[in-house]
């Protein structure tokens, strides 16, 4: 009884969450003189309106999926993933590397081969961070961010040099395009829906079942919610994080793996944009819970396709969506703002604060 | 002589930026906060910079402007993580967030998708009487935007304000002890909020500085990192605003050595160097590990 009032409160923060965030942002968008009726109206047709805009979000879900796992993971052990953009880089790195050099195979093997290569490529790079915590004390807010930047670079340079595709019709830096054998199959003719969104079903499937049913899984949730008590009861927590943060990198290589193998086919330069980054709100939202996080990425997935549309039909930038997902996560993390206490608290201004009832929540 | 003279002065320029929104950041760090919107805070400021620049024709207008944005930015940070208890990562994650969105509609509201650039006014070097002759070090230290002598003067005052008065003293023991300070009573979270407030004056600053004197104009995302390179430079410098003006000028080396490398040499891929100054953050937080000032309750909330 009492998990399902739990579950229906955190759905209730949540739907609280996303509607403060559109209204704000609606008063934003008419203060600045754009029509947010409509531009909502057009959101919401351009990603669900049709069966191409539908199939279309689902793709921009796909990897909003696996980068909301890896912040979810590393979070669980009590870790503050920010790195996923570069985990993300260096996987689609690799998965292009595996995609254009390794010829002659069967599609049946060159595709896990290439999926394979970013999600060990993507993983190694989660480790470091967590190598760098446990080694140098190094904080992982500070590490992840630089190495991020790193990653990105370093894919730049790889494209504008070594890895050039010199025959190629523009003169943005790419790779050469990878071979027919590494793409990823469509699953929905006629759209670009691709067998990526199993992949990343099955991402979410393990990662429920990682933490709920396996020891390691265990030890990850104990090692987050209380370190010092996970080391008492003889668990190594940082072999844990680590083992966490493998995990949390090798989901965000996956991710840049798969969007490289069907929708990007080349490596281009900063090609994610800011996948890295969503995947935080979309973790956030969805209360690190595997079907709290879908639905958050689908949410988010929408979002990021309808505003093409929103910005064609009503000019209005299409980055509004990121002020939209930040102020998302501000209302989750802002829960106490939904309780009795605090209201109380403000009607009577000099009053001693009574304890705040509700105590911090994992988010 | 001169070359010397010309790269001193872009370290010292560069170094700006971080030691602004450092000397902020060090007294929300001592109070307890960590704050890592740092980013957007900065990120807001250079937009306003430039707005009220190019609206006013004032650079310092814009900087005045720039300077509230902070603040705003910084004042929905501390209802949240002060008032609200919200993780102060996450919340500073979700400012970021909203800075990186709001900045961009703005921009592309007020000048447009044309990608024109207009000409707005910026901070123009000052030369101090008689000490900008001196060869090489005048052009270096003397020959710079009037906010650079403003940063480098403001290192002493707030040392002094953080180890020699009443207010520095109460911010530092309630980074270390909030509920002993609550119990002698200090108004604990109205320190926190103010160290907050103060850090976002300053990043306002620093964007400002970044947009309209380091650089002449607004890019999207242009402050790519700093934040979290002042977060880094404030536990570098071990947490004294002294420290901090080191850990800026190190920062501010990497970056002008990373421009000169780009310009120098043509054999390598000018994103090679782009990597530097990560790089060298990384290897300096991990190799300077003398973290003896940092705040026993940093980044917890403080809940009564």
């Amino acid at each position: 009884m009492n998990a399902i009032r739990a579950i229906a409160q955190q759905l209730l923060i949540a739907l609280a969450a996303i509607l403060l965030a559109f209204l704000v942002t609606g008063i934003v968008m008419s203060g600045l003189g754009y029509d947010p009726v409509g531009a909502y109206g057009q959101l919401i047709s351009g990603s669900l309106g049709s069966i191409s805009a539908l199939s279309e979000s689902l793709v921009k879900t796909i990897p909003l999926i696996l980068t909301g796992l890896s912040f979810a993971m590393a979070r669980r052990a009590g870790l503050v993933n920010l790195g996923a953009t570069g985990q993300l880089y260096i996987g689609a790195l690799c998965s292009t590397l595996v995609g254009v050099y390794l010829k002659g195979m069967p599609a049946a093997l060159h595709v896990p081969l290439a999926l394979l290569a970013g999600l060990i490529g993507g993983a190694a790079y989660g480790g470091i961070v967590s190598l760098l915590k446990n080694r140098f004390s190094a904080n992982e807010l500070i590490t992840t961010i630089m190495l991020n930047e790193i990653a990105i670079a370093f894919a730049n340079c790889l494209v504008d040099g070594p890895m050039k595709d010199m025959e190629a019709a523009t003169l943005f830096p790419q790779s050469r395009a990878i071979l027919a054998t590494a793409v990823l199959p469509k699953i929905l003719p006629g759209t670009r829906l691709h067998a990526g969104l199993f992949i990343a079903l099955l991402g979410v499937a393990f990662y429920a079942f990682f933490l709920q049913k396996t020891k390691r899984g265990y030890e990850v949730r104990i090692t987050g919610i209380n370190p010092t008590a996970a080391q008492c009861a003889g668990m190594n927590v940082q072999r844990t994080q680590l083992l966490a943060m493998l995990l949390a990198g090798g989901f965000a290589g996956l991710a840049g793996g798969i969007e490289i193998l069907s929708v990007q086919k080349r490596l281009m330069q900063s090609f994610a944009g800011s996948l890295g980054f969503d995947g935080i709100a979309v973790a956030l939202l969805g209360n690190t819970h595997p079907l709290g996080l879908l639905l958050s990425a689908f949410l988010f997935g929408m979002m990021s396709n309808g505003s093409n549309k929103m910005q064609m039909l009503s000019n209005v930038p299409s980055a509004v969506i990121y002020l939209m997902q930040g102020l998302i996560v501000l209302f989750v993390v802002g829960r106490n703002l939904y309780t009795k206490a605090f209201w109380r608290n403000v009607s009577k201004r000099h009053g001693k604060a009574p304890a705040m009832a509700a105590k911090e929540g994992r988010a | 002589m001169n070359a010397v003279g010309d790269f001193l002065q872009s370290v010292i320029k560069m170094a700006t930026t971080f030691l602004l929104a450092g000397l902020g950041a060090v007294f929300a760090e001592r109070a307890g906060i960590v704050n890592i919107s740092l980013e957007g805070m900065m990120l807001t400021g250079a937009l306003f910079g430039v707005i009220g620049s190019w609206a006013t024709g004032s650079v310092w207008a814009g900087l005045l402007l720039a300077m509230l944005s902070g603040a705003l930015m910084a004042l929905i940070f501390a209802f949240f993580t002060v008032k609200l208890h919200a993780n102060q990562t996450v919340t500073g994650v979700a400012i970021n967030i909203v800075a990186s969105g709001l900045t961009i509609l703005l921009f592309r509201t007020v000048f447009g998708l044309s990608g024109m650039i207009p000409k707005i006014s910026t901070f123009e070097p000052f030369f101090l009487p008689l000490l900008s002759d001196i060869p090489g070090l005048g052009k270096a230290f003397f020959q710079q935007p009037i906010p650079v002598y403003l940063a480098f003067l403001l290192v002493p005052l707030c040392s002094f304000v953080m180890h020699r008065t009443n207010l520095g003293l109460n911010i530092r023991s309630v980074g270390n002890n909030p509920k002993a300070c609550d119990t002698v009573g200090l108004p604990v979270h109205r320190i926190q909020a103010g160290a907050v407030l103060f850090t976002g004056l300053m990043c306002g600053f620093a964007g400002a500085f970044l947009s309209t004197g380091q650089l002449s104009f607004f890019t999207e995302g242009m402050v790519a990192g700093r934040g979290y390179m002042v977060l880094a430079a404030v536990a570098f410098g071990n947490y004294t605003p002294l420290g901090v003006m080191g850990a800026a000028l190190m920062f501010g080396a990497s970056e002008a050595l990373q421009y000169r490398l780009q310009v120098a040499s043509t054999a390598i891929p000018t994103e090679v160097w782009t990597m530097l100054p990560y790089a060298i953050t990384l290897i300096a937080i991990c190799a300077y590990r003398r973290r003896s000032n940092r705040p026993v309750c940093s980044g917890r909330n403080y809940i009564r």
